[in-house]
């Protein structure tokens, strides 16, 4: 049993890090919020396995989370935003995808190399879990810096943050992890509603604007 | 007394500060915050009297506070006994001092509560044994008084003060910090009984010693990291002003003692070079610096730091001795300078208390518009006269005792091998004497401008002398000065556990000696008696003053003054700060300040006045400070523009951070 | 017996440089006016100033305080401490082992402290100029000093006084270098000190030619008195001074009869008739310097000072 357990978290996690660098790859803004929602999605099943492996359950209710909130709720109240606002569609690259993705390849080697060697000791199934998931983070933040466009920086950012709770059910017998995720779920809604604010107040030049703003030069 | 009393004292300073901070009533919060401190600092003096006079083994105490894994460590052993005693006996002068000062105080609310947590500040670190506890309360010492500084915050001049006050300490404790944790070394072991026994290896001593130097010695006023002491010192209220010169360089020199002698272990004699050479330069450029002020708290913290200068002076000969494991040579040195610290404590102090006499009778501060003060304020102006004579180590006071035992000291040099030293020690010998009679200058002039002559403005001519308590604080102190100059022995024997304990031998026992003289040697090297001389001369004045009086005229009358037949009524006439310091500035000021004066006079029949300017240059602030703070300020320029990126410039610099991290994790592992 | 020995040398000793002063300055000046072609004053007429000074009223300014008055006590009480312990025909004075020469030279220094204060304490710029510029002399004066001491104190392993003038009785000293540098320093702060031409001339009161007389312009009737007799202390005790390091023949060592004593005293009165001599000569031969080339000339006694200590630092044999 040992053995198939282990395959398919791998084959979750590797997927995850697949899925990952298909965000990448995106140059459409609704694709990529697709793609996230495939993201959220292998999570969730990725969560879900873990939880009856290790049997605990209230890591079900992490993968529910996952599932309803990032897989189904955030992707579509971002579609309806972004109709409404009218943003620009096509997401501006900073250093051409190509590049992109040999500097992600790079950062997966530089996880993995990392992380096997610090957990030298532990179990071979948490190790594989966090390798991948550490790239995982960095690839979400590779996506936040290489992107000119607001939007696909909230979704790297999102898709970190689905890292760190593949981190945090990797390791067995991590307390709180539920509470994490909805306190990351929470942080996420914050940081999206807080860029959209930002956005509509630059669009339609609100009375708020601060006196720092003359002072600031923000470049998109 | 054991270490968990002394923290029960300390205790009592930190229920004061909260006391001060709670009652908003000046009136009534002042006694009860001074009151408490007084009795905290009196009672912590006692026991830390008992502990280094008493049998009392050493003793520790631990706290569960500060980092979790390691606690706080307290531990009183001779050495931490002696500066108890300054620490408490200089902030008990302050408190008791403070209750007729602190009436007077502007600002009370800005005193009140930052004064306690100060004197705890200096106790505790004092008390710590192990580094991060120490570091905590130099912390604490350094931002309390820095709160005390900014007190007067009105005065744009109090706000600068403050401002180098904060970086030279921060500057301080970061290489303090660096010293600790080179002493630690890779395992993190930050208990100073870890330190004791680790040897570090000579690269390391050789770092810590720098950083030991540059930390203590900046807190503590060595030349060229002095520029803050004379601009803060003087902005706090005389009482911590009093503190400040007073006491907290003493700490800043019991640290260096810490680090170097007890934790560092023996240093190579290279160091006791660098050590004098400091020494001997900060006392000369300390005294001349203040022989050029004309305001009297600056001209009193300038000479604090010609006084750190001769305690180093002292700490050098020790390290320099103990290198060649003479160590009945550096158990004098050692002795000498630890005198020195307790000397300069009780008169220094003296000096500031009797200032804020004189700023709370006049308002000035500036002696040009002082004079005459000693028919005003008679028992101020003895008090004062007590403080001068003892500073510029006449005897039988106790400066001198302190002064003869280095000199002493220096005297039994000539044997260390090796040519540096040989050269160097009676270069810093000549230095030490050029400071002694600079200092004496100084302090004719100090008293002399301040209180003698006549009156140089209308809030001098209607001074009136202070409170009982100041008084009372003055006095006490004057008798200590004329006690430790007659009675020396007994404080070389007080100082001989001190001494045992960091270097391992001590100086002969001086209570055996007949008639108390002190002899540091041998009879037949040198010998001084500070009682008998003392004696001598009351005895002769009075015997002269009995028969001038039984065979001379008695009559006495008064009349204008004399003045060579050119008698002037008007104050103006008489010499100013500037003028009685002028000779000096001519023979020593133009090397050493550039000093120029400039007279521009009116051709004939210009009605205008002349002027004379005098410029005079800060050599060490204009080519190490400027030059340094304009480095800062254009590199902070280049750096400006990491202001204005992008969210997505700044994620950037996040991720490559991280990555660059995860890279050394990966190589290095 | 040997107690009552003791004391009466060092009670000997008190009384006669206290009536040998005003002799001493009376002989210079009678030199000085021979030299000079004169008659001169008679040897006792310093005595006879001191009498008429005693027996005339002082004349106090209006805002002199208790200082100015307790000042000319306090000065004579150090000389004369500092006199009694120099010793003149016999080393081993009863009480020369409460101050050695470090102490000396600091008594000599509050001395000057004391002069100093009661020069500002009128308020007159006659005091201040004279206080200002003896502050400035002591400024070198002092390191000068202090600098002899540490060579003599390293040739003769000792501070003490009497250690020294013994030392160099015996047969241990050799010719050395840093004793001639040690005599002239010493030769040079000794004038200065005791405000003699050619750094100051105690002839006279004009401003650009006094210090020690600016100082005290405003003292009169017995104050007076007594400051003049300090000053005369001064003098003979830095003769004397000079005399038992240097020419130490015919000092008494301890536990001589009475015919070695009187050979001594002798001796010491010969000393000071030649010191005296040399003195007014010197005086008479050289011109009064300027003020601000003091600072040189006594930097030239600073130098030596320090010249011998390193000398004898770097080599014990030289």
């Amino acid at each position: 049993m040992d053995g198939l357990d282990f395959d398919v978290a791998h084959l979750f996690a590797g997927g995850l890090v697949l899925v990952s660098f298909m965000m990448l790859y995106q140059d459409r803004l609704y694709a990529l919020l697709n793609i996230f929602a495939l993201h959220a999605i292998v999570l969730a099943f990725s969560v879900g396995w873990q939880a009856y492996i290790q049997d605990a359950p209230q890591l079900y209710i992490t993968a529910a989370i996952a599932i309803v909130f990032k897989g189904i709720i955030i992707p579509v109240a971002l579609h309806r935003i972004i109709q409404r606002l009218g943003i620009h569609r096509e997401i501006e690259t900073v250093i051409g995808i190509g590049p992109t993705m040999v500097l992600g390849i790079g950062f997966v080697a530089l996880s993995l190399a990392v992380m096997l060697r610090v957990t030298a000791e532990a179990d071979r199934l948490a190790r594989e879990d966090v390798a991948l998931a550490l790239s995982v983070v960095l690839l979400g933040l590779l996506m936040m810096v290489t992107r000119r466009n607001a939007v696909s920086q909230v979704v790297g950012f999102m898709s970190t943050e689905n890292g760190l709770i593949l981190a945090a059910t990797g390791a067995k017998g991590m307390p709180f992890v539920v509470e994490m995720s909805v306190a990351f779920s929470v942080l996420v809604a914050f940081v999206v509603i807080g860029v959209f604010l930002f956005r509509i107040r630059e669009r339609f030049d609100t009375v708020d604007a601060q006196a720092l703003d003359r002072f600031r030069r923000t470049r998109e | 007394m054991s270490a968990a009393f002394a923290l029960w004292c300390v205790g009592l300073l930190l229920v004061a500060a909260a006391i001060g901070t709670a009652i908003p009533r000046r009136h009534v919060a002042t006694p009860i915050v001074y009151g408490a401190s007084l009795v905290a600092s009196v009672v912590a003096l006692a026991g830390a009297l008992a502990a280094l006079i008493g049998p009392a083994p050493v003793s520790t105490a631990t706290l569960p506070l500060g980092l979790p894994w390691l606690g706080a460590h307290f531990r009183i052993d001779a050495l931490a006994a002696f500066f108890l005693i300054v620490v408490n006996l200089g902030s008990a002068a302050a408190s008791l001092y403070a209750l007729g000062y602190g009436r007077h105080e502007p600002a009370p609310h800005r005193v009140l509560p930052f004064y306690p947590v100060f004197v705890a500040g200096m106790n505790l670190v004092v008390l710590a044994d192990d580094a991060f506890t120490f570091l905590l309360s130099w912390e604490f010492m350094s931002l309390s008084s820095w709160a005390l500084v900014m007190a007067h915050h009105r005065l744009r001049e109090n706000v600068r003060a403050a401002y180098v006050y904060l970086v030279m300490a921060s500057f301080g404790t970061l290489c303090l910090l660096l010293a600790f944790a080179l002493l630690a070394g890779v395992d993190g072991a930050y208990g100073f009984e870890a330190m004791r026994v680790r040897d570090a290896g000579p690269v390391t001593a050789a770092l810590v010693l720098t950083f030991a130097l540059l930390g203590a010695g900046s807190k503590a006023g060595l030349v060229p990291l002095h520029v803050w002491l004379p601009l803060a010192h003087p902005a706090a209220p005389s009482h911590v002003s009093a503190l400040m010169s007073g006491v907290m360089t003493k700490v800043a020199v019991y640290g260096f003692i810490r680090i170097v002698l007890d934790l560092l272990g023996p240093p190579e004699w290279g160091w006791s070079m660098v050590v004098l050479a400091l020494g001997g330069i900060t006392s000369v450029l300390g005294v001349l610096y203040a022989l050029m002020q004309h305001d009297l708290k600056r001209l009193l913290a300038y000479h604090t730091v010609e006084n750190i200068g001769i305690i180093f002076i002292g700490l050098g000969l020790a390290m320099a001795f103990q290198a060649y494991q003479v160590s009945w040579a550096a158990a004098l040195a050692l002795t000498a300078a630890l005198f020195h610290v307790l000397n300069h404590s009780l008169f220094k102090s003296l000096l500031f208390f009797g200032s804020g006499a004189v700023l709370t009778a006049t308002g000035e501060r500036d002696m040009e518009h002082l004079g005459g003060l000693i028919h005003r304020m008679p028992l101020t102006a003895f008090t004062f006269l007590v403080g001068c004579v003892a500073i510029s180590a006449l005897p039988p006071l106790n400066g001198f005792v302190s002064e003869w035992l280095t000199f002493q000291a220096i005297l039994q040099s000539p044997d260390l091998p090796p040519w540096g030293l040989k050269v160097l020690i009676p270069a810093v010998g000549a230095m030490l004497a050029l400071s002694a009679a600079l200092a004496a200058a100084c302090f004719v002039k100090a008293f002399g401008i301040t209180f003698l002559g006549r009156p140089r403005s209308p809030a001098a001519a209607n001074a009136r002398e202070v409170d009982r308590f100041s008084l009372a604080t003055m006095f006490a102190f004057s008798g200590l000065c004329l006690l430790a100059g007659v009675l020396p022995g007994l404080v070389i024997d007080a100082l001989a556990p001190v001494v045992g304990g960091l270097l391992g031998d001590r100086m002969p026992v001086q209570l055996d000696v007949p008639w108390l003289s002190i002899v540091p040697i041998a009879e037949a090297r040198s010998s001084y008696n500070g009682l008998l001389i003392f004696v001598f001369i009351t005895a002769s004045a009075s015997l002269a003053v009995y028969v001038i009086h039984r065979f001379a005229s008695r009559v006495l009358r008064r009349a204008p003054p004399w003045d060579c037949g050119f008698p002037d009524p008007r104050p103006i006439t008489q010499y100013t700060a500037g003028s009685f310091a002028q000779p000096i500035r001519r023979v020593f000021g133009t090397s050493v300040f550039l000093a120029r004066e400039r007279v521009d006079m009116p051709p004939p029949g210009d009605r205008r006045p002349a002027r004379l300017t005098v410029e005079l240059r800060d050599l060490v602030w204009d080519m190490l400070y400027v030059p340094v703070a304009g480095a800062v300020d254009a590199t902070a320029g280049r750096l400006n523009i990491l202001q204005f990126q992008s969210i997505r410039r700044y994620l950037s610099l996040v991720v490559a951070a991280l990555v660059a991290l995860l890279l050394v994790l990966a190589i290095w592992l | 017996m040997a107690l009552i020995h003791d004391l009466v040398v060092q009670g000997g000793q008190l009384l006669l440089v206290l009536l040998m002063a005003p002799l001493l300055t009376g002989f210079v000046r009678k030199v000085k006016a021979r030299l000079l072609r004169r008659r001169g004053a008679p040897i006792i007429q310093p005595y006879r100033d001191l009498a008429r000074l005693l027996q005339k009223d002082v004349v106090l300014a209006d805002n002199a305080s208790w200082l100015f008055r307790v000042a000319p006590y306090l000065i004579f009480a150090a000389t004369w401490v500092a006199a009694a312990l120099v010793p003149t025909f016999a080393t081993s004075l009863m009480f020369n082992w409460t101050a050695d020469l470090i102490a000396i030279a600091a008594l000599l220094g509050s001395v000057r402290f004391f002069l100093a204060l009661a020069g500002l304490d009128i308020g007159t710029s006659f005091g201040g100029i004279g206080s200002s510029r003896e502050m400035m002399i002591a400024s070198l004066a002092e390191p000068a000093i202090l600098m002899i001491v540490f060579t003599l104190a390293l040739v003769a392993k000792s501070t003490q006084l009497s250690t020294i003038s013994d030392f160099m009785l015996s047969s241990h000293v050799g010719v050395r270098i840093s004793l001639g540098l040690v005599l002239v320093g010493l030769i040079i702060v000794a004038i200065a000190e005791n405000a003699r031409v050619p750094v100051d001339n105690p002839a006279t009161h004009l401003e650009l030619t006094m210090v020690h007389e600016a100082m005290v312009l405003e003292y009169s009737g017995r104050h007076l008195a007594v400051i003049e007799l300090a000053a005369s202390l001064k003098l003979l005790l830095y003769i004397s001074l000079i005399a038992c390091i240097f020419t130490p023949w015919g000092l008494v060592r301890a536990d001589a009869g009475l015919a070695a004593y009187v050979l001594g005293s002798a001796a010491w009165v010969a000393k000071l008739a030649i010191g005296g001599a040399l003195l007014a000569l010197f005086e008479t031969v050289i011109a009064k310097m300027r003020v601000f080339r003091v600072p040189t000339f006594l930097g030239a006694a600073l130098m030596l000072g320090l010249l011998g200590t390193l000398l004898l630092f770097v080599s014990r044999s030289l």
